[in-house]
Formats: C-alpha cells, structure tokens, sequence
C-alpha cells in the first residue's frame, strides 16, 4: 500500500480487551471532559456529534441462543502509516517523533475535510458550530487542551497533554523523562474505565504491560490489512470478534 | 439617444440581439436565484457550514462532486486551447473564445464553491503559506488558483474587443498585446490544468484507506489521476459542444458551423475513447485487485439506489461506449446523435465525480459500521444554483456585448 510507516523510540500505544469491555461509556465521558469537547446541542444526530471516544457494539449476528455481543472503544488508533497526515494540504496533522501520536493543530486547520474523507475509523471530528457551554460549565474547562473555533477538525490525541505533565514530574523526580514508568503516563479514558479493559504504555518499552500484551494470539488491530499500521491493539478470546476486526472474505 | 439605443451600440459589429426588456427579464430571474443563493452563501460564512446537509462521515458532499464535475466539464478550455495555439488546429479559433468564457465561469464558481467549503474561510490562503508537498489538494490548490488567473488573462482581451471599448486605442492596443502573447498562455494554462485535473484524480486515488477510490499507480501518481485528466479532456469540448448548441437555440441565430461543433465532438469522441479503454482496465484491477486485497468484494461497493450498481453501469455502458459511437462514427452528422453523445459523455463524468465523492465515503471501510446516506439540503441546492445563474448572466453579457462568435455575422446574413 502507499505511503510509508514511520518509527520512533517511542511509540504509545493502546491495548483495549474486547472481552473485558461492558460498554459503559466510561471512556467517552472522561475523554469528552478531559479534553475540552463542548457539550453537544443535538447529541441524537450521531454523525454530527464529537466524540473522540466512541464505543461500538458489535454482534455475530446470530440468533438466540447464539447470539453474542461485544463493545468496542474506539480512539484514534494513531497510524504507523496515516491516511490522513500525508493528504493534508497544510500540514496541520502531523505524525513525527512525538511518541507516534498523530497531531493535529488546529490553529492552522483550514476544515477541508480532506482527512476525514481519508480515515476509515471515523475518529476525526469536525466543528460544525461555534462551540457554546452553557453559563457556569465553562468552568469545568479544563486548561490543559485548548478549546477549538468551530471549523476545524479536532481528534483523539493520546490526551497528549498529560504526557508533558509525566515528563515534567519525571523531571523533578530526577527521573529519565525519556523512559518513564509504567503507568506515569495514560490517558483519561485509561485512567477511568472501571472494568480495566485499556491499557496504556510505550509499545517498544519491555517495562511496560502493553509491549507483552501486543503479542498475545488474541490480539488484532483494526483494518490491519489496509496497512494502516496501527498503535491501537485489541484483544479478544472470541475469533467472530476478532474476524470483525478486518474485512474477512467469505473464502478466509 | 435614449438609453434603449445607445445600449445597442454596445452589440458587436452586425448582430442583432432580443430587445433590452426581454433581456432584462432574463437577467432578472437569473439575479434572482443568484440572490437567494448569495444570501444562504452569507448565511454560511455567518453561522458555519453546520447548516448544510455535510456531516462528519460525509465531509465531501454536494459541493465538492459539484466542484469536480464543473471544473472537468470546464476542461474543455484548457485542450481546446492547446489543440488551436499549440497544435495549431486553426479552425477552433470559431469556438476558443466560447470555452474560455466557460473555463472562466467553471473555475471561477468553483472557487466560490471552495471558499464556502472550507471550514475556516479565512485560512485558505495556507495551502500556499504552510504547504504539504506530498498532498494531492496542495497542488490542486496551487494549480486551480493560478489557472483561474490565466482564464482571466485570456478572459480580458475578450472583453476589451467591446466595440466601444476598443475604441480607445490603449485599450486596443492592449487586447492586441495580450493576443500576441494568448499561445504562451495557453501553454501554461494547458499545463496547469492538466496537473490539477490529475491532482484532483489524485485526491481520491490516494486514499488508500478508502478501498472504493483507493487506486495503485505509476510512480506518486495513481490511476485516478490520469483517468481523471482523460475523462476531463473527453467531457470538456462536449460541454462546449452543448453549451454552443443550447445559445444557438435560445438566440434562435447560428453561431458557428456545424462543420466546427462536429470536430469538437469529434475530439471529445477521440478523447472519450481513450479514456473508456482505460477507464475499462482499471476497472478491471480495481475488482481484481484492490477489492480482494482489501478483504472487500464488488458487490460490498453498492447500496441501495443512491449508491446502486445502476450508477455504475450507467457510467460504465451507457455513458462510455454508446457516446464513443455516437461521436466517432458517421452518426456525428446527425444532431441527434452528436447532441445525445455530447449529453452522455458529460453525464458519465457527473456520475464519475459522483460516485468518487460520496459514494466513496458512504461505502463501510469498517466491518462493523453500515452504509450511511447523505442528502444535501437548501444550503447547498441554493449556492450551487447561484453558481450556475452566476455563470448564465456572465455567459449571457457576454454573448450579448462581446463580439465571441467570429461566423455569426456570415452565417446569419438574410
Ligand atoms: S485513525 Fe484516522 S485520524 Fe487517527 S491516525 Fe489513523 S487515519 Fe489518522
Ligand atoms: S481538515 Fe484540517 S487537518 Fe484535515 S486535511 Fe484539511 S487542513 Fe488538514
């Protein structure tokens, strides 16, 4: 497939269990407030609202008493390979030596779309309308994540944010910021979910839990197939889920 | 002179043109859809494009097959003008100045389009600030602004040919200057205008996450952008062709030979035919290898009627083979046959347009997502259709005071 996947040192990544996942939505609402996203106005039209962390159900579609489901979170999966940073005509979402986050920066978004067309997970998110919060919740803004205009398009991060802060209070500790713990850097919707299915970690650090969970048998990526390169991992004992994971042929 | 008689002495040398009142009332229900859609245009700058029907699984929509298909159709400037000043065809010099009028409006509406597009209005002068060389839309960017310059440059010694324009002799001189220097422009425009029609192709053929458009290629580029260019260079003279033919109705005078039409529909066919043999073999690795490759299969591509297999098959059969036919073989002589070939060829490129923007959004890339449906609403019905009256008054003034059709007065003597 074209473009060319990029490697870093380190490269953040998340592993998500299918099987441990309730669906609860833990993970949307701590992203939706960890990261400033405004309270949507017209939450029931799903294909305009915002929300970096979205759970999907998926079923075998079988029926009783085959019948089984699971959920699904779905951040941005940070391609190794993005389709959207190498269409951008500006530059405003970018893949470089961050931890292999894919950025995106705003103030220089010009709201093409361009990207949005380009990602097949749906996880970039575009500003239809100013962004209003309603009198007294701007007060629960948080200072860490700028707020954007309406216009831009606006995606899952990693919670970046919260790796400077690991990085400064590795610092202060006299610790290497470059190699920081297991668990001193992990995202809100990680940090929240009740039932522990996200895990968070440097995919390339023997230290942390998710460079071993990555080689489980169990574990699939997304859309592998297209070359994406993903640095979201899923895990799930069941193989109809994990075969929902990529378009299998009939024939496979 | 009453003002109803010294406007008659704008009309060029030896025509004659419906009366001031009738041409009024033409304008006025033009300016009329024009203004509807300029207030919806303002509405949008006002309030964002969250009035529009887009969304964020349809980012491209309306607007942008709109802008694909307008600035294929619009192609026909660009190779015209090649084949006149660089080929040296000189009998297109009947029907150069009709195509860069059309060029001028196609590229110039659908930059108006663009601008409304783009979420953040102010910022669309980045591409040229902070641009990423590897995107296919930076360079369509780039391109589509500075062609649309060249269309003006050609644009304006048209219009400073204006009988009493030309009177003053600076100006005169000037729209002869500019004549002089017309070929290289053409050049640069034939140039610029292929490379973006191919970027534009490009846009699409990249997106190799996407497997409905995702196309390999040759070298950076992929078989979008060649495809796109043929299918662009095919459709444009027809456009021409059409456009030539529905002005000679409604004027109810001949404007050019249909000696001249029948050799740019001669080209478009010539074009077409290129274009289907290609568009035929790429088709074919498309199903039998980027689809199997993807985990996906033909049938997966379709959905519904908006999205159904009869929008393939149109453009695959109806709008390929059967105009080639029309347009290439002794059938050419007769209207019917060359206006119907002129139709489908334009069809086919819309349908293509179509299908490569939405239908390529809409397909599922994720196994477990559905097929989604988009509609465009008011805002985008209203602006599009200010761009085309837009172009019918720019095109109707034209006629009306430019001295365009260099037959018209041989061919219309009693
Ligand atoms: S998931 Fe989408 S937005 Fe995130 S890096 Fe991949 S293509 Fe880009
Ligand atoms: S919407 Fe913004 S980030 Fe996406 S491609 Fe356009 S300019 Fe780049």
């Amino acid at each position: 497939m074209s473009g060319h996947s990029k490697e870093f040192p380190i490269t953040w990544g998340m592993v998500i269990d299918i099987d441990k996942c309730t669906g609860c939505g833990a993970c949307m609402a701590s992203c939706q407030t960890e990261n400033n996203i405004e309270p949507q106005p017209e939450a029931s039209n799903k294909l305009r609202s915002t929300s970096w962390m979205l759970v999907y159900e998926l079923t075998n579609d079988k029926a009783f008493p085959n019948h089984d489901i699971a959920f699904l979170p779905r951040p941005c999966q940070q391609c190794g390979n993005p389709p959207c940073v190498s269409v951008c005509p500006v530059i405003a979402t970018d893949k470089n030596e961050d931890g292999g986050i894919v950025s995106q920066v705003y103030p220089r978004c010009i709201g093409c779309r361009y990207c949005v067309a380009a990602c097949p997970y749906h996880v970039r998110y575009f500003g239809w309308y100013d962004p209003i919060w309603p009198e007294g919740m701007e007060k629960t803004l948080s200072p860490l994540t700028s707020v954007r205009p309406r216009g831009v398009v606006e995606k899952c991060s990693f919670c970046h944010h919260r790796w400077n802060l690991a990085k400064d209070a590795a610092r202060a500790q006299g610790k290497n910021p470059d190699s920081l713990d297991d668990g001193a850097y992990v995202t809100a919707c990680v940090q929240n979910c009740p039932s522990g299915a996200l895990s968070f970690g440097d995919l390339k650090n023997p230290k942390h839990k998710v460079h071993e969970l990555i080689k489980s048998p169990n574990a699939f990526r997304l859309l592998e197939r297209l070359g994406t390169n993903t640095q979201v991992y899923y895990i799930s004992r069941r193989e109809w889920v994990r075969k929902l994971g990529d378009n299998y042929l009939k024939s496979e | 002179m009453s003002f109803i008689e010294s406007e008659k002495t704008w009309y060029p040398e030896g025509v004659t043109r419906c009366g001031l009142g009738k041409f009024t009332g033409w304008l006025g229900v033009l300016g009329f859809i024009g203004l509807l859609g300029l207030v919806s245009m303002l509405w949008i700058f006002y309030r964002g494009i969250g009035v529009t029907g887009l969304d964020n699984y349809f980012g491209f929509g309306l607007w942008i097959t709109f802008d694909l298909a307008v600035i294929a159709l619009g192609a026909g400037a660009f190779f015209t003008g090649l084949i006149r000043y660089i080929i040296g065809v000189d009998e297109l010099k009947n029907i150069i100045n009709l195509t860069v009028i059309k060029g001028f409006i196609c590229y110039s509406g659908a930059m108006l389009i663009l601008s409304l597009d783009v979420g953040q209005p102010l910022r669309a002068w980045f591409g040229y600030w902070h641009p990423n060389v590897h995107s296919m839309l930076t360079e369509v960017i780039f391109c589509i602004t500075c062609y649309l310059m060249v269309l003006i440059i050609e644009y304006i010694p048209l219009i400073l040919e204006q009988k009493q324009l030309n009177k003053i002799p600076f100006l005169h001189n000037l729209a002869h200057q500019m004549h002089v220097v017309m070929p290289l422009f053409a050049g640069i425009g034939a140039f610029l205008s292929t490379f973006h029609q191919g970027s534009l192709g490009g846009m699409y053929g990249v997106m190799f996450a996407r497997p409905y458009a995702f196309r390999e290629g040759f070298f950076i580029w992929p078989w979008t952008f060649f495809l796109f260019v043929l299918s662009a260079i095919a459709s444009g003279p027809c456009l021409t062709v059409l456009i030539c033919g529905f002005m000679e109705k409604v004027s109810g005078r001949q404007l050019t030979t249909y000696r001249i039409k029948s050799l740019m529909a001669k080209i478009g066919g010539t074009m077409l035919l290129i274009y289907t043999v290609f568009k035929y073999l790429d088709t074919w690795a498309w199903i039998n290898g980027v689809l199997p490759k993807a985990g996906l299969t033909f049938d997966q591509m379709f959905y519904g009627l908006v999205y159904g297999k009869w929008l393939f098959f149109t453009e695959m059969v109806l709008c390929l083979p059967l105009p080639v036919v029309f347009l290439l073989t002794p059938l050419r002589k007769k209207p019917a046959f060359m206006y119907s070939g002129a139709i489908l060829a334009c069809l086919g490129v819309v349908i293509n347009r179509y299908v490569f923007t939405v239908q390529a959004l809409a397909q599922p890339v994720l196994p477990f997502t559905q097929w989604q449906i988009y509609t465009p609403n008011w805002a985008e019905w209203l602006t599009s259709l200010m761009v085309i009256a837009y172009g019918f008054i720019v095109m109707s003034l034209s006629y009306r005071y430019l001295p365009i059709f260099p037959q018209e007065v041989g061919l219309n003597k009693k």
